[in-house]
């Protein structure tokens, strides 16, 4: 019978039925951070339990640490009980025998832009990691997918998920995107079409002639994203671009090895006439820059647009959902998108924080300089390693000749566990992955657009069409 | 894992769409290392007008006397009355570790997000998915008090005080882990046998997975 990417990663992975009628499926790696797995470590050694298979665990801390003072090491962290987490991702790490990029390392990052980069994600893969974005993987062909801390227990001792298999969803990408216009304004865009809950239950192929003409981290854009309209993981097939993305990574395969490799891989794409429960068609080429506007991921719209009006919605659940989002955003129905002023932005996030994502950015300054009325523009590369090239390659420079900040590795103000915080009320133009209220900050207001579009707003001071900038 | 078998119990109404765990339990707790004490942070920006920090209490807070669940009638509540995709967003297990806390055993909503629906079932906290219009109904009644009998083993939630019972379904593994409220890793592991199995198959098919 015909399979789906996701049929055939899911088969090569299924363990079998537990007594109790629960299906079992083989993890090959999870990634580990401070925040979701201190209690899973703590659960195994309360039942005296080893891991499983300690090499397929790659930990790295990257939600609570500063941005800032990085050269002063666990000392950098001022915040006690971030410190303490932190220090306990540490001891946890030692005690297990976990291979760790510790906070000092210039391997550290973000656990999705670090397994990708190191070449621990590798193709046809299982990954799970306590963390919702852990999707991003799906970009090379990985089954990868967030879960709880629990689950995160359960693989540490099991090497197994309890899981049921989802549903295949396939979003079909026709054309190509305009210049100026990215994978993040494309995933958004879908999910503004499908919303929040739209493939819940799905596992997500992107496919089509849009995909492919993506780069690799493109790609990973459009999968971290895969959450955001409900599903667990998303999926693109393996193409010459995968491979050439993987070859020559430090934990990549190498020798006879990579060849065997690589002829798995290249069947590691949906089967012709594979049948998917539901599909999406859509032409890039109509897609504009996007720009949420409001509390939900789903509250988007093209930059070109206005903020919609409730009173004109059929939906009263969706009518009152938008009320309370544009209370919270304090902006006016049918306001333009363009006349949303900003106080900060944030350049960053597993969404958006590798080395393109910087070149996208940096080309768009282009000599200019933030505006007088932002704050603050924070550019936080997702891994060291992202940051030692950017700066090799000028970008660091050009974003502090324009008045940015330049900061060190981590998930800082895309939910703001670090200090890195939006202060009550200030609007933020942000490259990260959820606008929901309080996420970036107490009362801060997130408007979620790609790194391009984010560059032009805080050189403009409000939001500006990228397509028409300069 | 506490088990889940019946509970009977009245319903609080939070009426609004796409509920994310950012807001069930906002990241400034997230620093804690323990799976205890989140009760109190619960909703916490919408059920207090203060920026709080770990380690504070509520009576330290202030209160949002508008707020829903700080509405004398839901005092105790143990059942959570939602809406479409309840649970969205991050797949922090605090988010059911607070709901637990706070009081709740189970919530009713039309829909739910499926990290949170997992996570819901590895604490013997019950999702019950009922049809909007059902779920409309509830919320209909829960001002004027709103008893509900929840029975697993049945898969029924009835209204105490009247004729109505709702059915609802439930994965049939999932349910019977729930009920038993036995160990998830300790059932595993039962099948190790099995595990060690495959693995060794999977290392001859793939063996550029294992770097021991």
């Amino acid at each position: 019978m015909a399979q789906t990417l996701y049929d055939k990663i899911w088969q090569a992975h299924y363990v079998g039925q537990r007594a109790d009628g629960n299906s079992l499926l083989y993890i090959d790696l999870q990634l580990l951070h401070e925040v979701t797995s201190p209690q899973a470590f703590e659960g195994l050694q309360l039942a005296r339990r080893p891991l499983w298979r300690v090499n397929a665990n790659l930990a790295t801390p990257d939600h609570n640490v500063p941005t800032t003072d990085r050269d002063k090491g666990f000392s950098g962290i001022t915040d006690e009980i971030a410190l303490e987490q932190v220090l306990t991702l540490d001891e946890n790490c030692k005690k297990f025998g976990v291979e760790q990029f510790e906070i000092n390392d210039p391997r550290q990052g973000i656990v999705h832009v670090v397994g990708p980069e190191q070449g621990a994600t590798l193709p046809g893969m299982t990954i799970v990691c306590g963390d919702s974005h852990t999707s991003t993987h799906g970009a090379l062909a990985a089954l990868a997918q967030g879960i709880g801390t629990s689950e995160v227990e359960h693989v540490m001792a099991t090497q197994c998920l309890v899981q049921n298999k989802a549903k295949n969803f396939a979003i079909n990408v026709s054309g190509r995107l305009v210049p100026g216009v990215t994978a993040k304004d494309l995933v958004l865009a879908i999910i503004g079409l499908l919303g929040t809950a739209g493939a819940t239950g799905h596992t997500i192929e992107y496919r089509g002639e849009a995909i492919r003409a993506l780069s690799m981290e493109a790609r990973m854009t459009l999968c971290n994203m895969a959450i955001e309209a409900g599903a667990r993981a998303g999926l693109v097939a393996v193409d010459d671009t995968t491979i050439d993305y993987v070859a020559g990574r430090p934990l990549a395969p190498k020798g006879d090895q990579w060849d065997r490799a690589v002829a798995y891989w290249r069947t590691l794409v949906s089967d012709e006439d594979a049948v998917f429960d539901q599909t999406l068609d859509l032409d890039a080429s109509q897609i504009a820059p996007q720009v949420t506007w409001g509390t939900s991921p789903e509250m988007v719209s093209g930059v070109d647009q206005q903020v919609p009006d409730p009173d004109a919605m059929s939906d009263a659940v969706q009518a009152e959902s938008a009320r309370l989002a544009l209370d919270y955003m304090d902006l006016q129905p049918k306001q333009a998108i363009t006349d949303i002023k900003l106080d900060r932005i944030f350049i960053g996030s597993c969404t958006n924080a590798r080395i393109e994502d910087l070149r996208s950015a940096a080309a768009v300054i282009r000599g200019g300089h933030v505006a007088d009325n932002i704050k603050q523009a924070l550019v936080v590369p997702g891994s060291g390693l992202v940051k030692a090239q950017a700066e090799k390659e000028g970008l660091a420079q050009i974003f502090m000749d324009a008045g940015f900040e330049w900061r060190a590795a981590g998930c800082s103000m895309c939910l703001g566990m670090n200090p890195d915080q939006l202060g009550e009320g200030e609007h933020c133009a942000s490259t990260s992955n959820r606008n929901f209220e309080g996420r970036q900050g107490y009362g801060g207001r997130t408007h979620l657009v790609s790194p391009a579009m984010a560059a032009a707003a805080a050189v403009a001071g409000h939001f500006v069409d990228v397509r028409e900038f300069g | 894992m506490q088990a889940f078998t019946t509970l009977e119990g009245f319903a609080a109404p939070l009426d609004r769409a796409n509920v994310d765990t950012d807001q069930i339990i906002p990241k400034q707790y997230l620093k804690s290392i323990k799976r205890t004490g989140f009760g109190d942070y619960l909703f916490d920006a919408w059920r207090f007008t203060d920026p709080g920090r770990m380690g504070m209490t509520p009576n330290e807070r202030s209160l949002n006397r508008e707020f829903v669940l700080n509405q004398p009638e839901y005092q105790g509540a143990s059942v959570l009355l939602a809406r479409d995709n309840f649970g969205c967003g991050s797949s922090r297990e605090h988010a059911v570790w607070a709901l637990q806390e706070y009081g709740f055993r189970a919530v009713i909503a039309p829909s739910f997000a499926d990290i949170f629906f997992g996570n819901c079932f590895k604490n013997g906290v019950l999702p019950i998915a009922l049809d909007a219009a059902i779920v409309d109904e509830l919320f209909s009644q829960v001002a004027d008090g709103l008893e509900l009998c929840i029975d697993l083993a049945a898969q029924t939630v009835t209204v105490l005080g009247s004729e109505k019972v709702f059915e609802f379904t439930v994965d049939p593994a999932l349910k019977q882990k729930m009920l038993s409220g036995m160990d998830d890793i300790d059932l595993t592991l039962a099948e190790s046998a099995l595990i060690e199995h495959f693995e060794t198959g999977h290392r001859e098919r793939q063996p550029w997975l294992f770097r021991d």
